[in-house]
């Protein structure tokens, strides 16, 4: 392989930040909740880039479980997002200010 | 049971009537006031059983002595609840036994009818026990326990009909104005504490020679005299007495007459080991009991009111006490405050028994001519009056004549002139009631249909009269049976060779009293002198005496206004603005905080994302540098 | 030039423009289907990086399970609609958030910068690594080495699935014959609405 494994590494910080940036400026809670699954892919690619480069199986065994872990996640959020929408008939996260001070 | 062993029992008697008056006195109805006259009479009893037993001991060892208890052990310091019969105390309590029950009888009948008749009982019942506490403490806190008692039970009886504002206002002055000269006692108190590490008596006055320097006794001794001029109304702190005069007329009797008043002279012959090694404040009191003495025998002189005359009488009285007493005669001081004892309480029922006569009617201006309407209640005053005014051989005369004896023969003329005089104006203050009450025309529709009191009233009256008439024989030189009993315990009276001989004395005073007492009858009841005309044209002369030379007013404006002003600043402005305020503030600053706390909590999931994120960096930063 | 270089610059910006493209959409359907985008390039990446399970793995659980999850939802909440995306509240967030995202990137830049530097390959080894098979090798690790985790993480989902039926379930309420006969009345000119039912 001839790509440096650092551009994997910038790589997956850019859509890192991309995703977080998405948690934060996005109002809709679906939006925010696939941002989030962005920064987990990311951080999956930095990963495998890892495991590359240490040569070991390691790293892709985690990028496994973070998968596994992640589908699991999704389920739930998705399924809370579904709740509180019965509540309050809107997905926009502005709109559960219940907490507000 | 023993002398000795017995003595808790004098206290203790009256201490009892008053804990079942108070408990289930409404229930006894008419037999509180028997239960309660019986426990004093008991008392006496006790009383007189014990000093006989110490009439058998031994001139130098009449001491009987008993420790109830230890009451305080604070470090070096200790207390115990220990009381002490000596000549002195020996006198004190027969005399407030003794003329406490007969003024618990004349109560039965005076108080009748009284809603809280029981609690009345119960409250005198205390203040005997109080008194006798006071005088039986072989320790100067027994003694302040006492006098402190007495004080409040003194408060609880002026102020008995509280429903009127002016006899419950008239209680507060009573305490408020002892209440200054306690606290100078309770100083003068820690004083002795500081220099003896204790306050027994025998401990005091058996090392006071060595330990006290002049200074230091002088500023014990006066501020002991303090309390003793508060308790005993001399001046300055005299303005309370008078209008003590709103409590029923046995309390006037017992309380400010015959004991609570004399507390303080017992108090300066208890204490007069002190005073004599400071000669100063000997000088002080017996220049106080002479003031007071004119002062308050003046003032009895504008009175109108029959009790306020007796008032400032007893105020006056107690200034020749506090003369004898400044002049080292101790014993004779202890006579007069036995005469003065008898006559006065005698008076005071007299007046009860007017009053009730004249359907509460204390004015004397609408007396007159009762004496055909009230004999005893009348013969037993006026035998009262003779004794105060020193008429041959009634025991005022011996007492007052041994003071004015004392001052002439220790060379103390000024002295024995101001008394003289002041023997004078008593006999004129003193004709003068009498001959308004008892003699002349009936001036008034109550006059006119007065009638006698019933036995349970006269009873007593007749006994003091008997008294006061012969308690002389008491006491007849200063030699007498009084002064030789206390000598081991107050020493012998100073004698002297100065002045005029003593039968010059006697023949000046009992003349003055004569004279007196023979103007007053021309004037007030012969009929020869129209005095009410008179009285009209000496108006404002009249207006002063009456109003006490305006001593009270003065009080008023210098102390009680701007006293009553400070504690309305410190009411409406200072708690309502400064305490208040830090208060409030610190109440309000909590909320402002709050409030600028509660900014963060914006209930939006994306502000709190936003601070992860930075967090986060912050944390990225900060390990990527260590790193 | 290797192919996986050329790989490489095709797909990374596809993929941050599309990663890009979904943060800017106004419609959630689009934005899913651009992140459906990411997952394909991501995929792409795994098999440059030596690991072609995962590539398979990607494509199958994320870009076939858990987005159509995702359409599911937003087509079940009916908020493919329009949606504001001016902000009104917080005026900071976007700035801020833009220039954090920003410091981040430049953070990971110079960590990577100072730790291993742009110029280092992978090492050569990486096919003894992959003896067997990528998939025997995995399974290799993961049924021995990571055995454990790999039984906690099964129980994970069953919890998961557990969890999701009981969240996602409508509370039973009862219901009176009136309201049941107002409910039917009202549903009756409604029929005629293009909205799905919800």
């Amino acid at each position: 392989m001839r790509t440096p494994i650092a551009y994997f590494l910038v790589l997956s910080s850019i859509l890192f930040a991309i995703g977080t940036v998405g948690v934060l400026v996005r109002k809709n809670a679906l939006i925010i909740f696939m941002s989030v699954e962005l920064q987990l892919n990311a951080v999956n690619l930095t990963l495998v880039a890892f495991s590359r480069m240490h040569n070991s199986l390691d790293g892709q065994v985690l990028a496994f479980f973070s998968m596994v872990v992640a589908a699991a996640e999704v389920v739930v959020g998705l399924a809370i997002i579904v709740s509180v929408y019965r509540r309050i008939r809107s997905v926009n996260v502005d709109d559960a200010e219940a907490l507000r001070g | 049971m023993s002398a000795s062993g017995s003595l808790w029992l004098i206290p203790a008697l009256p201490l009892l009537g008053a804990a079942i008056n108070l408990l289930i006195g409404k229930r006894l109805g008419r037999s509180a006031g028997i239960l309660a006259t019986a426990l004093v009479v008991a008392s006496f009893v006790v009383s007189v059983a014990v000093v006989g037993s110490l009439l058998a001991l031994g001139a130098e060892e009449r001491i009987h002595t008993q420790h109830l208890f230890e009451w305080i052990r604070v470090g070096g310091f200790s207390v115990g609840a220990d009381l002490r019969l000596d000549a002195l105390s020996a006198v004190m309590i027969l005399v407030v036994t003794g003329i406490g029950s007969l003024i618990h009888l004349y109560a039965i009948g005076y108080m009748h009818g009284d809603p809280r008749y029981g609690r009345f009982f119960a409250y005198l019942n205390l203040f005997v026990s109080f008194m006798l506490v006071l005088v039986l403490g072989e320790n100067l806190l027994l003694l302040y326990v006492g006098w402190e008692g007495v004080g409040l039970c003194s408060y609880l009886l002026i102020g008995f009909w509280f429903e009127k504002t002016e006899n419950a206002n008239a209680a507060k002055k009573a305490f408020v104005t002892t209440r200054i000269g306690d606290t100078a006692m309770m100083i003068g108190l820690a004083l002795l504490v500081l220099r003896f590490g204790t306050l027994d008596f025998s401990v005091i006055f058996g090392s006071a020679a060595g330990t006290l320097t002049k200074g230091a006794a002088t500023t014990i001794a006066l501020l002991l005299f303090a309390g003793a001029v508060g308790k005993s109304a001399q001046v300055p702190l005299h303005v309370w007495l008078p209008d003590a005069m709103a409590g029923p007329t046995p309390v006037s009797a017992l309380i400010h007459a015959a004991t609570m008043v004399t507390a303080g002279v017992y108090l300066v012959l208890r204490m007069h080991v002190i005073f004599e090694i400071s000669g100063v404040a000997l000088t002080v009191v017996a220049i106080t009991g002479l003031v007071t003495m004119l002062f308050a025998g003046t003032c009895a002189f504008g009175q109108d009111d029959i009790k306020r005359v007796l008032a400032y009488s007893t105020v006056s009285q107690l200034g020749y006490m506090f003369m004898a007493a400044g002049m080292r005669a101790y014993s004779i001081a202890l006579f007069m405050l036995v005469a003065h004892a008898f006559y006065k309480a005698l008076m005071f029922l007299g007046a009860g028994s007017v009053m009730h006569g004249m359907h509460e009617e204390t004015d004397m201006k609408r007396m007159g001519g009762l004496i055909r309407k009230m004999p005893v209640t009348g013969v037993t005053f006026i035998v009262g009056a003779l004794a105060l005014a020193g008429v041959f051989p009634l025991s005022g005369f011996f007492a007052k004549d041994e003071i004015l004896e004392v001052a002439s023969s220790t060379g103390r003329p000024w002295m024995y002139v101001l008394g003289t005089v002041g023997a004078l104006v008593s006999a004129l203050y003193m004709g003068r009631l009498v001959f308004l009450t008892f003699f002349g025309r009936a001036r008034s529709e109550e006059a006119e249909h007065a009638h006698e009191s019933s036995l349970v009233m006269t009873i007593p009256l007749i006994v003091l009269a008997v008294g006061a008439a012969v308690a002389g024989i008491l006491d007849t030189s200063t030699d007498g049976l009084i002064s030789r009993f206390v000598e081991p315990v107050v020493g012998s009276v100073p004698e002297g060779a100065a002045g005029i001989a003593r039968s010059a004395v006697v023949t000046i005073s009992l003349s003055l009293a004569v004279v007196g007492l023979f103007v007053t009858w021309v004037v007030y009841a012969s009929g020869k002198i129209d005095w009410l005309a008179l009285r009209v044209r000496m108006q404002p002369a009249q207006r002063v005496l009456e109003h006490g030379w305006y001593v009270d007013n003065y009080y008023s404006a210098l102390l009680v206004t701007p006293g009553k002003a400070a504690a309305a600043w410190l009411a409406y402005v200072f708690d309502a603005k400064v305490v208040d305020g830090v208060v409030n503030g610190i109440g309000a600053a909590v909320r402002a905080l709050a409030r600028s706390g509660r900014r963060l909590q914006t209930g939006l999931v994306r502000t709190y994302a936003l601070a992860f994120l930075a967090g986060a960096i912050c944390l990225l930063v900060y390990v990527g540098f260590r790193l | 030039m290797q192919a996986d270089l050329i790989l490489f610059w095709v797909f990374a910006p596809i993929s941050i423009a599309s990663g890009i493209a979904m943060l800017l959409m106004r419609n959630a359907v689009h934005s899913a289907l651009f992140l459906i985008v990411n997952f394909f390039c991501l995929a792409i990446f795994y098999l440059i990086l030596g690991a072609p399970f995962l590539f398979a793995v990607q494509i199958i659980v994320y870009a076939g399970a858990i987005m159509v999850l995702f359409l599911f939802v937003i087509m079940l909440l009916g908020v493919d609609g329009r949606e504001d995306l001016r902000e009104r509240r917080l005026i900071a967030q976007r700035p801020l958030a833009v220039l954090l995202g920003l410091g981040f990137v430049l953070e990971v830049f110079f960590a990577v910068h100072g730790a291993i530097g742009f110029s280092r390959h992978a090492p050569a080894g990486f096919g003894k690594v992959n003896e067997g098979g990528n998939t025997q090798a995995l399974a290799r690790v993961l049924f021995q080495k990571y055995f454990f985790p790999f039984e906690v993480t099964s129980i994970l989902l069953i919890i998961a699935a557990i969890a999701a039926m009981v969240l996602a379930q409508r509370k039973a309420r009862a219901v009176t014959q009136a309201e049941m006969e107002a409910h039917n009345a009202a549903l009756e000119p409604a029929v005629v609405s293009s909205r799905p039912i919800a």
